[in-house]
């Protein structure tokens, strides 16, 4: 990703770690401007401080936090979840973009029946098992993309006819006016969809980009604690 | 033109220029229905969820027709028609459901007073099963109208209401030699 002016700025400072932005506000295309005016994406950049690997166990205070998440997230929540106001506002919004949220489940929803399905929170690997943490805390989804790859600023547009999802040589063709977050040049994933290949967090990943997606009913601050406790649990030593 | 009493001069020329709408004006008026469309499907969305989540397990989503077009197609920014034609769809599916929770208040209201019957005249209802979920309960307790002392209450007619302990244990029943092992 092309860096952001101020902490380019920063960064020539001989022996100073350069400080990160806060969290940054995507762009956004004019008709989605006109049609959808609460959508917004917000962005935040991170610095892995964790020894070891992204897609490693995680540290022995984050596999707990699952467990108590996963005692906390019962059956009678799994029911009742689409009925409280964050994950209500993402069922209505995937309507609103022609998503049944019975079919394509929101990612409160899909965690939840995975819940159900596997008897806790299982962990996958730190990074999956940060967003995860994030989401349940929040219900908001938190994505995390190799800042390396990707350039320039972070937003939201329709998808033109054929277009490539991704960089990469084998990248799949996307019919038009899909919706997609992208940075100045390439669509990197489909909304609330998989990330494009190659653009994903690997295992040795130095510095990532998180984003959020916020519709309408989602108060910005619940969009901030995800990507907070995201940023603060890569961050941390 | 008369019609009831009313007059329509349709050669004035005020109602001809407001009949020629601007392409602009047509934009503005299609993004605004779109706007108001969305607003709809938020309200069915959400009675939707509110009907679902209170009548689990009794009634389920996965049982009303599916929506039209492709719902894991992919997001997109829906046109005027598709809108419509998936409010229209959320509207019916939301009619179903209202319709089966109905059902299924009247479900549970006929049983608490064939459960109210069985606790006043037992002697009415001899052998007469009601599950707890029936009444809309939690658990796998069952009411029964059963004979007190078994066959000597059964020729005495002495009838009384019992609600059974519950679910199984997981484990299966205790074995029913010597006492159950005490936990450590």
């Amino acid at each position: 990703m092309s860096p952001d002016p101020s902490f380019a700025g920063r960064e020539g400072r001989a022996g100073v770690e350069p400080e990160l932005p806060e969290l940054e506000l995507g762009w956004r295309a004019r008709e989605l401007e006109q049609d959808l005016p609460e959508l917004r994406l917000m962005i935040a950049q991170a610095r892995v401080a964790r020894p070891g690997s992204l897609t490693a166990r995680s540290p022995p205070g984050i596999e707990d936090r699952l467990r108590e998440l996963s005692n906390r997230f019962r059956g009678a929540r799994a029911v009742t979840v689409r009925r409280e106001p964050v994950p209500a506002a993402y069922r209505v919004f995937f309507r609103q973009i022609g998503l049944d949220p019975d079919v394509v489940r929101t990612p409160i929803e899909a965690v939840a029946l995975e819940r159900m399905l596997r008897g806790g929170f299982l962990s996958s690997g730190l990074l999956e098992d940060i967003l995860l943490i994030a989401l349940v805390d929040t219900g908001v989804p938190v994505w995390a993309l190799d800042a390396e790859a990707v350039n320039g600023p972070l937003g939201i547009r329709s998808s033109g006819e054929g277009e490539p999802l991704g960089r990469s040589a084998g990248a799949p063709a996307l019919p038009a006016g899909r919706l997609v977050v992208a940075d100045a040049s390439t669509a990197l994933a489909s909304l609330f969809g998989e990330l494009a290949s190659g653009h994903e967090a690997k295992a040795g990943t130095g510095r990532l980009t998180l984003f959020a997606i916020q519709v309408a009913g989602v108060p910005s601050l619940y969009v901030e604690q995800a990507l907070w406790t995201c940023r603060t649990a890569l961050e941390a030593p | 033109m008369t019609q009831s009493g009313l007059v329509i001069d349709r050669d004035r020329p005020d109602i001809e220029a407001a009949s020629i709408a601007s392409p602009r004006q047509i934009e503005v008026g299609e993004r605004d229905a779109r706007i108001a469309l969305r607003g709809q499907l938020g309200k069915l969305e959400r009675e939707s969820s509110a009907i679902v989540a209170n009548g689990f397990p009794y009634i389920s989503p996965a049982a009303m027709p599916e929506l039209p077009g492709d719902p894991a197609g992919g997001p997109c920014l829906l046109t005027l028609a598709e809108l419509e034609r998936i409010r229209d769809h959320l509207a019916g599916r939301v009619q179903d459901l209202r319709r089966l929770a109905k059902r299924r208040v009247e479900h549970e209201r006929r049983a608490r007073e064939l459960l109210d019957g069985m606790k006043l005249e037992p002697g009415r209802y001899k052998f007469v099963r009601l599950p707890v979920r029936d009444l809309g309960e939690g658990g796998c307790g069952v009411w029964e109208v059963r004979p007190r002392l078994g066959l000597i209450g059964m020729l005495a007619g002495w009838w009384h209401v019992k609600l059974s302990s519950g679910c199984p244990l997981s484990g299966g029943p205790r074995s029913l030699r010597g006492p159950g092992r005490i936990p450590q």
